[in-house]
C-alpha cells in the first residue's frame, strides 16, 4: 500500500507523518506539494495537521480550495483512502469529504494534552485492528476542534456508524469532564458514507514508538494497510 | 468598487468567543445581550455581480456562519 502526505504551506506534522509511515510501519511513501494537480500511484492520502495557509480565512479553508484539494475530490470520490489529521480533518470538513465543521474550542484554549479516545465503530478499513469499545490513548493539540454537525446530521451519522471515537474517561465512560473542546457527542474522529475518508482531531503519528510512552496510533495504520 | 461582507457565526450556534467578549463587557458594568463575534472581508471589485458566488463559495461556511453583503 503506498501513501501520500499532502504538504500545505503551514503544514507541520508532515515529516513525522511521513516518518512514521516510513520507518516505524515501513510502507512506501511520498509528499504530494499542494500545487500538484493529479494523485497518481497512491493508495491512501494523508492531510496532515498544522495551520495550512496560517489558519487564514477559517482553519482549512484556504487549502481546500488548492490543486492538490481538487485532485483528492476526485481520489477520493473513486475510492481512495484519506485520512485528515487535525489540521487534516478540518481541510476534509472543509472540502465536503467529511460532514460537519470544527469550531474553536469551547474553552476559547490551545489544548495539547493526551486523550482517550473510545472506539465506536471496528468494522472500517480505518479501525479493523481495533475492538469496538476498547480505549486507546492519544495526544491532542488544537485550537479549533470542536466538532459541531447539527442535531438530525448527529442521529444520521451515529445510525450509520460514521462515528469511529470519542473522547472518554479512562474506564471509556463518555462524560462532559473527558471532552477536550467542546465536541458534540464527544466526538473525536468520524468517517464519510462510504468508509473510505476519514478524519480525527488527535495525532496518531505521535503515538506509535514506544519512546513517546505509546503507540496505539500504529493500529490505524496496521488497519489501514491490511485493507 | 469596494464591497465589504460581514461574515458572523449563525445565530444560535456556540460562539465562544463571542461569549468571552460578553463576558468581560459585564464584568465592566455594561448590559448587553448577546455578542457574536465574527469578520470583515472587504473587496474591491470591478464586477460586483460575482461577489455573492465569491462568498458564498468561498468566504463563509454556510454550516456554521451567516453573511451580509454591504
Amino acid at each position: 500500500m503506498k501513501f501520500g502526505v499532502c504538504v500545505f504551506p503551514g503544514s507541520n506534522c508532515d515529516y513525522d507523518t511521513y516518518y512514521v509511515l516510513r520507518d516505524v510501519v515501513g510502507v512506501e511513501v511520498k509528499f504530494l506539494d499542494f500545487r500538484e494537480t493529479k494523485i497518481q500511484n497512491i493508495d491512501c492520502v494523508v492531510l496532515p495537521g498544522g495551520f495550512s495557509f496560517g489558519d487564514y480565512l477559517r482553519a482549512g479553508a484556504l487549502a481546500s480550495k488548492t490543486p492538490i484539494a481538487k485532485a483528492l475530490m476526485d481520489f477520493a470520490q473513486k475510492g481512495g483512502f484519506v485520512v485528515g489529521i487535525c489540521n487534516g480533518f478540518q481541510i476534509l470538513t472543509e472540502l465536503h469529504l467529511l460532514p460537519g465543521a470544527l469550531l474553536r474550542n469551547e474553552n476559547l484554549r490551545f489544548v495539547c494534552k493526551d486523550v482517550y479516545l473510545r472506539v465506536e465503530n471496528s468494522s472500517t478499513h480505518f479501525t479493523k485492528k481495533l475492538e469496538k469499545g476498547e480505549v486507546i490513548r492519544m495526544p491532542i493539540a488544537h485550537g479549533e476542534g470542536g466538532f459541531y454537525v447539527p442535531e438530525d446530521e448527529l442521529r444520521r451519522l451515529e445510525e450509520r456508524g460514521q462515528i469511529l471515537f470519542r473522547y472518554c474517561q479512562e474506564d471509556g465512560s463518555i462524560t462532559k469532564e473527558a471532552n477536550p473542546n467542546g465536541s458534540v457527542g464527544n466526538i473525536a474522529g468520524v468517517c464519510n458514507e462510504t468508509f473510505n475518508v476519514f478524519g480525527l482531531m488527535p495525532h496518531p503519528e505521535r503515538a506509535c514508538e514506544d519512546l513517546l510512552g505509546y503507540y496505539d496510533g500504529l493500529l490505524l495504520w496496521y488497519s489501514l494497510i491490511s485493507a | 468598487m469596494r464591497v465589504r461582507v460581514l461574515i458572523t457565526p449563525k445565530e444560535g450556534l456556540l460562539d465562544p468567543e463571542g461569549r468571552a467578549v460578553k463576558e468581560i463587557l459585564e464584568d465592566n458594568g455594561y448590559k448587553v445581550k448577546s455578542v457574536r463575534v465574527g469578520k470583515v472581508v472587504e473587496l474591491e471589485v470591478e464586477d460586483p455581480s460575482q461577489v455573492k458566488e465569491m462568498v458564498e463559495k468561498f468566504l463563509y461556511n454556510p454550516l456554521i456562519e451567516e453573511y451580509v453583503i454591504e
